[in-house]
């Protein structure tokens, strides 16, 4: 059987910075290596920029397996030991389907519909009405 | 019972984690080529991935087999797993949730276990281990029996 010449491609993942929040956006199949460069990427690039959050959209990954949960997993509890907070967005259904089955439900980890939700989610509270009374998003 | 035929779709090796990704690759092509809908192909997919990388680690590499099944009006997928290395020596064991012998989670074989609708080990200490698991077309999840 052929499946063509281009092979699964394994790049480097790219860790943007949107103020406050560093955003890295998966596509399609990510080799182990490729994870574990990028869980130390994010761990340097949030103790270099002292960014608040981490914001990792996965709209674009058809399979989580017990290895990749993990490493989300890993790059969150290493983000909070920095004062960084984790938020993974855009989990495809099947894929949430498929984990909860595997066993995998990743208690720690902060999701959110999509990007935006996210950064919603992060935004500090800020309310022009009555300052310091913004509503508290889990601390 | 009908009899289940079967056509060999590939067999590729599991030597890296680049062939990880090739074997995940294969197994969506073929489980979209045999009909599977997207949540099933997404938990094949994940099995086979489970699978392959206790090839990988467990068994110092290996191979995967896929074979494309007939069984009257059923269609379905067969993937076989197979290494040389230590064996298992307790199977029930390394299929309950949270027991590892590497640095994983212990997910792997309970995990891929529950996302099929076969699934058999045969394997012994010092003669290697082989996997196979199978899922067919339309058929809904397994009871869950085990509630250990």
């Amino acid at each position: 059987m052929s499946w063509g010449l281009e092979g699964p491609v394994s790049t480097h993942v790219p860790v943007l910075r949107i103020g406050d929040v560093l955003l890295v956006t998966l596509q399609g199949e990510l080799h182990d290596k490729a994870a574990e460069q990028l869980q130390q990427d994010i761990g340097e690039a949030v103790a270099g920029s002292s960014a608040g959050a981490v914001v990792i959209d996965v709209s674009g990954v058809e399979i989580v397996d017990s290895f990749l949960g993990r490493v989300f997993a890993e790059i969150a509890a290493n983000a909070k030991l920095l004062a960084a907070a984790t938020v993974v967005a855009g989990m495809r259904p099947a894929v949430a389907i498929t984990l909860v089955e595997l066993g995998l439900t990743l208690p720690g980890l902060r999701t959110a519909l999509d990007v935006q939700e996210a950064l919603r989610m992060l935004a500090p509270p800020s309310s022009p009405l009555s300052p310091g009374q913004g509503r508290q998003e889990n601390a | 019972m009908t009899e289940t035929s079967g056509r060999v779709a590939a067999c590729l090796p599991i030597r890296s984690d680049t062939d990880l990704a090739w074997v995940r690759q294969h197994v969506r092509q073929a489980a979209a080529e045999v009909g599977f809908g997207l949540v099933e192909q997404t938990k094949l997919i994940t099995a086979a991935s489970e699978l392959a990388r206790n090839t990988l680690v467990h068994g110092g590499g290996g191979q995967v087999e896929s074979v494309f099944l007939d069984r009257g009006h059923a269609r379905g997928l067969r993937l076989t797993f197979t290494d040389e290395g230590p064996g298992i020596p307790d199977v029930e064991r390394a299929l309950t949730d949270g027991y590892t012998s590497g640095a994983g989670l212990g997910l792997g074989l309970g995990g891929a276990r529950r996302l099929v609708h076969e699934f058999s080990i045969d394997t012994s200490p010092g003669h290697g281990t082989s996997v196979t698991v199978v899922c067919w077309v339309g058929v809904p999840p397994r009871p869950r029996e085990e509630a250990r």
